[in-house]
């Protein structure tokens, strides 16, 4: 993508928008009186959260038996969804922190949209470890806190442990991340504000700032160092994540490819997510000069790439459990691709492997409704990715009497409706209330481009 | 931790005896806040406390109420678990138990180790007994036409009606088998004085074509006794003998005793069965062959040619199954150590050639001997009565304990014949089909409630001792007769001792009583043999006669590895333990051979309409590999229409097809397809090994060539561990070993398990989804021949892994290693993340998907057992070794200030295993049986490629085939 | 982030210091273990008969209380209730103050004959006249002991000695006992939780 940077070509904002149109079109948006079709869209996505609360009261009072979990089944659509949400969360930090650290212009008028999408991602994800536990009550378990009764700690051992800290660490430095980018363009929807509410509000939120030269130095080093923070995030998250399976001895979850693919499958699902939302907001908001083709085109690139690796990770999963010789290792591969479950695993292979190949196509890459369809692909194919690693390995494992089937029930399917619709709202909460776009970054940038 | 905080609590403790909302209210506000005004730092820690810890019981904790007696009771200790002997009954024979009580409570059965009949083993029946005693669908009152009543208004109806008995004319009674020498004497007293009067025993899985069989060739009805640890060679012609026509646990103990090696060289018994469905006997044969039951006779005619002993003309030789000669040889080289037995749906000529084979061959006398009958029922008799009734000549019917409303031969018809008598009396259990016809329903005491006596199938008579009073008020049949005959005792205690120490002359008989009682067993009560000599001519022409033609399909009437014949359909333990062959819980099928199946264009699942002589029932078709051709196998005990909630209409009822003319099988039905479908849940669904060494066996022969071709059978490898490895040089280091060739399958140990665990019971429903609990699963591997497959079996519960995968992945470590090596369960710490169950390879560990206690009554937890905590919902568990029993010991041994002995633990699969399969103990000491066993050729671990150690290990399953067959099976 | 700070909360609020101890209501019979046990220097053995024999010490029959109340104040209206069950057989309700969640075995034959004295647990009973909880009885308390027995073992025989001071260093005592008759206390899940 080093061709990309070159600042030379084509322009990152087009229809020579002046600063002063950046700010008003991007702030626009946040200050106009609130359109019908959020409204309607609020409503639907409201609804489907409400939901999702809905299960998860129902699940707290009866039990993990409302979903189709079984023995030897003993994770589904619970972890299937975790894992997914926190691929899709990983497009966020990866353009905000390491793509800034290379230097890619291109990255600023989508970090601030693909963050946000990170941050409501994990929060989405986190609900599944939290609530696929038989006592949620006692889920605080999963944390060091002293407890003077049992004097217990957790088991550092457990893969499970990690995550509670890698998920949290991670939501904690997005967060941040996210927040120290909002605060000038906070600043700035506080001063153009026009109610006292409004004012009070984004007063609050903007923590003073005054855009002084020491603020920006300030600003300036706080990015940087939150930047090279979450870069080592972007890979142990997911990574943590694959050990879960990874450290198990399940055949089909013991397997030290798992880290690598794992986060080429998440960035790959991230870009897609980001994709899928930017593409409406893009064209809803009508911000095609700030949002450009090339901005498009560089994610699915993107996509492409990781596209590869994972179809890259799916063969070498098959050629290993052949070359290793084990018996057990063959059967659940042979069985993912041929047994029962197998209509998933083509999906899967559809979905991730052949159909992000149209990027090679420049027309396909830069037509907008291609990109949308095979975004929502390549979702659908990483949710299945994960039900597939998951179910396939556990239903049939070792020893033949214990085998079954997982079958889900309506509970487990409008819980995973339910999350997105969770994801969804607060994203159009987002849009409503907060700039989409970082006016700064994308101010700063257009003065550098201008100056050669 | 202050002043104040113990002042906090005392003004609690002042409210003591106001209700639960005033406490709340009291602690919430003034009075508890108002000594708190002192130091706001605290009082704002109460209030966090009341606001975080809503919903916990840690701050706001219940009164408590100790009640402890107002007066002591001899020799009891609080908290020290009493046993008592007693004995159960089935069919009229006795076994004798062990009852274990906790705070007057009998909470478990365990075999008595000094009764004949179990020698410490309990069937699956007996051990789930215990459940129906507590069941709350129990009959609970005295009804009179439906309607309550009390035992006064029938003590005194029975007043004014008896005396209008006059010689009992118009006076019947009905009911089961009955050994009890007290109630024997109590029926001669009754039909003294009522001489007119009538009595028929009747048991829908009575065995009268046995000894008719053996009245044919011995000209008197005697009933044998079988020594399998004496026989070599057993043939049996459809003879369960091991599964559910098995008279005694110590039948399985005696045939297992041959089959476990010590060495081996150690010999082996040789098993050849010949059967239609297939059974537990079949499943553990060493040859098994298929055949319709019509032809089972005349398997056993040409079996008898080829022995053609002298003293008897053969005519005509040669046979159809070229096997048979083999059989006949091996029976031959036998002589005096072979045993042939003919199952009880076969008919009196298929009996009387078993046993006349055993007389040529020298057995009688060494493998079987005959007694006297202990129990005699009377098909014949039941359908006589009911033809009586109906031709009005019953006035008075007294039906003890029976329900042949449910399970009387069809042809009787006896509603019809019921409801013809004008007085009719009820004693049972439940308010069955039965009582629903009676005029008077009586509620009967459970065994555990009652005093009584019994014989076992070899005649010794034992004491039944309650260990609890009647929860419901119930009766025994002894104290109804009583009441009827108008014997001079009428409570079921003194009626018993009364019978006993009539026997018992002199002073010493108050003490024979007690040592009867305490022991649970009456040493040298038991029948002695009687010489026997065949009559040759009858057999002679039961040789001769020619083989039946084929009449398709032939429907199979098999007794009900849940439910019996129906006495045990309310027992959720029962219904919920899986079929050992069909792996089914909660319904019977017509189980059909796959080619059958075929030919009848039928799948699994499929309801079929089966008639025969004009009579028609609706089953769901249940394909079963090594099913006989052209024969159709019913559970009977299903489709009850009135009993209690756990089994009314589960399955479907047979009765409807059987008649007294065919009580075991019948030909020439008709099956129909209705094109319906109906769900039938199995705990297996996957039936092959797919060619992994879970089960590893061998022939006898192959194992003495080369005993190390157990241990090869798994891929070599060098194993070792990341983790450190744990010390045991002191202390103890527990472990298990199941012998696969003892082994048969039976479902002992899965209900002991259940009983002594708490394990509750799901559902159908929930075994659908795959969510049954049982600690112990009895894999079933079907191999071979997909029409005529073995079958393997495999008892798998927790492995106890030294390297154990489950314990590094719990978050918050609630499975821990202990310092004995027990793979421990902390139900209290587990959040139920599941993931250990995932990373079982074993798929051992049960996870409570919803509050499987939920809702149960207070007499239904009385069957709980203190010692195990009962898991709520959201905990996973597991087999944990029985550890409550392992502390227990261990305590006791501390306090003594000794070290355990070998055997002094035996976890409730181990104690009950009528096989003796299981053997548990210490692997730090050598010369204890386990640690003995696992340095035996055939030991070895199962999955042991993935290192993780299991402290479980199996000893191989050996087969013993006939050479001369082995070729032509290809075995 | 509010998940965690409830938490904490809780962690420290819910310490049994101050959920648990101190716990002492009042009895339907005034009782008073200081008279009997303190000033009488009855052994507790007397009425808490199971102690050595089962996991539970139990509570004495009111016959027990009757064997001398027969006789001694014969008549004190405070012994109604006493003299009332033992005629009628309705037992006392006697309150619980040491109560144990039901996924905990304590077992207290184990622990009398290792030589753990009453006093390390229910304190110096012979001194409260209405019976006090003085100890948490949280696992972690447990486990103290559980990991270092040594200053809480005694010889047995002296185990009902509330007030027994040696001469020297209990723990030396312990340490001498502990390697003497071999006692070494589980630290396993299952030695409580079944």
């Amino acid at each position: 993508m080093a061709t990309v940077s070159q600042p030379a070509e084509t322009p990152l904002v087009l229809g020579g928008l002046t600063p002063a149109e950046v700010t008003r079109r991007v702030a626009g948006i946040v200050e106009q009186k609130t359109p019908r079709a959020w409204w309607a869209a609020f409503a639907f996505t409201g609804s489907l959260t409400l939901v999702l609360f809905a299960m998860l009261g129902y699940l707290v009072t009866t039990g993990i038996g409302v979903w189709g979990n079984n023995s030897p089944v003993g994770w589904a659509f619970d972890i299937t969804n975790f894992v997914f949400w926190i691929g899709i969360g990983h497009a966020g930090t990866l353009i905000s922190a390491i793509l800034y650290l290379f230097r890619q212009r291109w990255r600023t008028s989508i970090n601030r949209f693909a963050e946000a999408m990170t941050i409501f991602a994990v929060t989405c994800a986190a609900i599944f470890p939290l609530f696929h536990v038989g006592r949620p009550w006692r889920a605080y378990w999963l944390f060091p806190v002293p407890n003077e009764w049992s004097g217990m700690w957790p088991n550092f051992r457990s893969p499970l442990v990690w995550d509670v800290f890698a998920v949290s660490t991670y939501f904690t430095v997005s967060l941040l991340f996210w927040y120290l980018g909002l605060v000038p363009d906070l600043a700035t929807l506080r001063d153009r504000a026009r109610t006292r509410a409004r004012q009070i509000i984004y007063g609050i939120l903007s923590l003073g700032w005054r855009g002084s030269a020491r603020h920006w130095n300030h600003y300036e080093m706080a990015y940087l160092l939150l930047a090279g923070l979450s870069t080592p995030l972007v890979l142990s998250v997911h990574s943590i994540v694959s050990f879960d399976f990874a450290v198990s001895l399940l055949p089909g979850w013991h397997a030290t490819i798992f880290p690598p693919y794992f986060v080429a499958g998440a960035i790959f699902s991230g870009f897609a997510m980001v994709v899928t939302l930017m593409v409406i907001a893009r064209w809803f908001f009508g911000l095609h000069h700030l949002v450009t083709m090339k901005h498009l085109e560089n994610m699915n690139k993107v996509m492409l790439a990781t596209g590869l690796i994972v179809g890259y990770a799916y063969a070498v999963e098959f050629f290993i459990a052949w070359y290793s010789g084990n018996p057990f290792e063959r059967f659940a591969f042979l069985n993912r691709a041929l047994g029962p479950y197998a209509w998933a695993y083509w999906i899967m292979v559809a979905c991730n492997v052949l159909v992000p190949q149209l990027f090679w196509f420049r027309r396909i890459r830069t037509s907008v409704p291609a990109m949308f369809v095979i975004s929502l692909l390549v979702n659908v194919g990483m949710w299945f990715e994960r039900f597939v690693i998951i179910v396939t390995s556990l239903h049939r494992d070792f020893l033949p009497a214990a085998w079954g089937m997982f079958r889900p029930t309506w509970v487990d399917l409008l819980t995973l409706a339910g999350s997105f619709g969770l994801f969804l709202t607060l994203f159009l909460l987002f849009v409503r209330f907060l700039p989409m776009i970082s006016m700064s970054e994308v101010k700063a940038m257009m003065a550098a481009e201008e100056t050669p | 931790m202050s002043e104040k905080a113990k002042r906090y609590w005392r003004s609690l403790g002042e409210v003591a005896d106001t209700p639960e909302f005033r406490q709340w209210l009291e602690r919430e506000f003034p009075e508890g806040a108002s000594e708190w005004v002192g130091s706001r730092r605290a009082l704002l820690k109460l209030m966090a406390a009341s606001f975080s810890l809503a919903g916990l019981t840690a701050c706001r904790r219940p009164e408590e109420k100790i009640l402890p007696f107002s007066k002591g009771v001899e020799g009891y200790v609080p908290g020290q678990p009493v046993y008592y002997a007693s004995i159960m009954t089935l069919g009229g024979l006795a076994t004798g138990v062990l009852v274990e009580s906790h705070e007057g409570r009998p909470t478990k059965i365990e075999g008595n180790p000094e009764h004949p009949a179990s020698r410490g083993a309990a069937s699956a029946f007996a051990q789930a007994s215990i459940l129906s005693l507590y069941d709350p669908d129990r009959s609970r009152t005295v009804l009179r036409e439906g309607r309550r009543a009390s035992w006064e208004e029938f003590e005194a109806f029975v007043q004014q009606h008896m005396q209008r008995a006059g010689k009992g004319e118009g006076l019947r009674f009905l009911s089961g088998a009955i050994s009890s020498p007290s109630l024997l004497a109590l029926r001669a007293y009754l039909l003294d004085r009522y001489p007119r009067a009538g009595w028929v025993q009747y048991e829908p899985l009575g065995r009268e074509s046995e000894l008719a069989g053996i009245e044919l060739l011995f000209g008197r009805p005697l009933q044998p006794v079988y020594r399998f640890e004496q026989a070599d060679v057993i043939v049996a012609l459809d003879a369960d003998f091991l599964g559910l026509d098995n008279l005694a646990p110590v039948w399985i103990r005696d045939y297992a005793a041959r089959r476990r090696l010590g060495t081996p060289q150690d010999s082996m018994n040789r098993l050849y069965v010949v059967e239609p469905g297939f059974s537990l006997t079949g499943a553990n044969a060493d040859h098994r062959w298929r055949a319709r039951p019509s032809e089972i006779g005349q398997i056993a005619r040409e079996l008898a040619r080829e022995l053609g002993v002298n003293g008897l003309k053969v005519l005509g030789s040669g046979s159809s199954h070229p096997w048979l000669a083999a059989i006949a040889r091996d029976l031959q080289r036998h002589r005096g150590r072979s045993l042939v037995l003919a199952g009880p749906r076969q008919p009196a000529a298929v009996h009387a050639l078993a046993h006349w084979m055993n007389h040529a061959l020298g057995n009688a006398g060494r493998t079987v001997s005959y007694t006297q009958p202990v129990v005699r029922t009377d098909m014949a008799g039941l359908t006589a009565l009911a033809e009586e009734a109906r031709a009005g000549q019953v006035d008075t019917l007294v039906i003890l304990g029976a329900n042949p409303v449910y399970n009387a031969p069809a042809d009787a018809d006896f509603a019809a014949a019921m409801k013809r008598v004008p007085v009719t009396i009820h004693l049972g259990q439940e308010v069955d089909e039965t009582a629903a016809l009676a005029v008077w329903h009586l509620p009967e005491a459970h065994y555990l409630e009652a005093w009584g006596d019994g014989r076992a199938f070899d005649g010794t008579a034992s004491i039944q001792q309650p260990t609890v009073a009647p929860l419901f008020g119930g009766r025994t049949a002894s104290e109804i007769v009583a009441l009827l005959a108008g014997y001079e005792h009428r409570r079921a205690y003194d009626i018993v001792r009364n019978y006993w120490l009539t026997q018992w002359k002199g002073p010493e008989g108050e003490r024979t009583w007690e040592r009867a009682v305490h022991d649970g067993v009456i040493s040298g009560t038991d029948f002695t043999p009687v010489a026997v000599t065949p009559d040759l001519r009858r057999v002679q022409g039961l040789l001769n006669e020619p083989a039946l033609p084929v009449a398709d399909p032939e429907v199979v009437f098999v007794p009900s590895s849940a439910t019996y014949d129906g006495r045990f359909a309310n027992n959720g333990w029962l219904q919920e333990a899986p079929d050992p062959i069909t792996k089914l819980t909660w319904d019977n099928a017509a189980l059909l051979s796959p080619a059958t199946a075929r030919r009848m264009g039928v799948e699994n699942g499929d309801v079929v309409e089966i008639e025969s002589q004009g009579r028609r029932v609706q089953m769901p078709v249940w394909i079963l590999p090594g099913h006989a051709d052209g024969a159709v196998s019913l559970a009977l005990g299903y489709g009850r229409k009135r009993c209690g909630r756990v089994g009314r209409n589960v399955g479907h009822d047979p009765y409807p097809l059987r008649t007294s003319a065919y009580p075991g099988f019948v030909r020439g039905a008709v099956v129909r397809r209705t094109g319906r479908r109906y769900r039938l849940v199995t705990t297996q669904e996957h039936h092959s090994m797919e060619g992994r060494p879970i089960v590893r066996e061998a022939t006898l022969e192959e194992f003495r060539a080369q005993p190390d071709l157990i241990r090869k059978q798994s891929a070599k490898t060098e194993l070792f561990s990341l983790f450190k490895e744990h010390d045991y040089s002191q202390g103890y280091q527990w472990g298990m070993a199941i012998d696969l060739n003892a082994c048969i399958g039976c479902n002992a140990c899965l209900l002991a398990c259940q009983a002594e665990n708490n394990i509750p019971i799901v559902g159908k429903d929930q075994v659908r989804r795959g969510r049954e609990m049982h600690w112990i699963r009895l894999d079933r591997y079907f191999e071979g021949d997909p029409e005529d497959p073995r079958i393997a079996w495999q008892p798998v519960a927790c492995q106890h892994c030294e390297m154990a995968p489950c314990e590094t992945v719990c978050p918050v470590a609630a499975t821990n290693h202990s310092s004995e090596g027990l793979n421990d369960m902390a139900y209290n710490r587990c959040i139920g993340t599941r993931y250990c169950a995932n990373n079982c390879p074993y798929k051992v560990r049960r996870f409570n998907f919803l509050d499987y206690h939920k809702g149960l009554q207070e007499v239904q937890k009385m069957v709980f057992n203190p010692d195990v905590t009962v898991r709520m919902r959201g905990v996973m568990e597991k087999c944990t070794y029985c550890v409550q029993r392992i502390e227990e010991k261990k305590i006791k041994a501390k306090a003594e200030g000794r070290r355990l002995q070998d055997g002094e633990i035996l976890t409730a699969c181990q104690q009950t295993c009528p096989a003796q399969a299981i053997v548990f103990g210490d692997i730090n000491d050598p010369d204890s049986r386990v640690s003995r066993l696992r340095r035996d050729p055939r030991n070895y671990s199962l999955l042991e490629e993935l290192n993780t150690r299991p402290r479980t290990t199996y000893l191989a399953r050996l087969r013993n085939p006939n050479p001369e067959l082995a070729s032509q099976e290809g075995s | 982030m509010a998940v965690l700070g409830s938490v904490t909360l809780f962690s420290y609020v819910a310490r049994p210091q101050f959920t648990e101890v101190g716990y002492s209501p009042v009895q339907p019979v005034a009782y008073s273990h200081k008279l009997h046990a303190g000033n009488l220097g009855m052994d507790c053995r007397y009425c808490h008969i199971g102690v050595e024999q089962s996991a539970h010490a139990g509570i004495p029959p009111a016959e027990v209380c009757m064997n001398c109340h027969a006789r001694v104040k014969k008549d004190s209206p405070l012994l109604a209730r006493v003299r009332e069950s033992y005629e009628s057989g309705q037992p006392i309700p006697w309150v619980r103050i040491h109560r144990l969640p039901d996924y905990v075995h304590f077992n207290h034959q184990a622990h009398v004959n290792a030589g753990v004295s009453c006093v390390s647990c229910h304190g110096r009973v012979d001194q409260m006249v209405e019976v006090r909880q003085v100890e948490p009885l949280s696992m972690a308390w447990c486990l103290d002991c559980h990991r270092n027995p040594a200053p809480f073992v005694r010889p047995p025989e002296l185990v009902t000695r509330l007030d027994w001071q040696p001469d020297r260093d209990p723990a030396e005592i312990g340490r001498e006992l502990i390697a003497a008759r071999g006692i070494n206390p589980p630290q396993n899940c299952s030695a409580c939780h079944r």
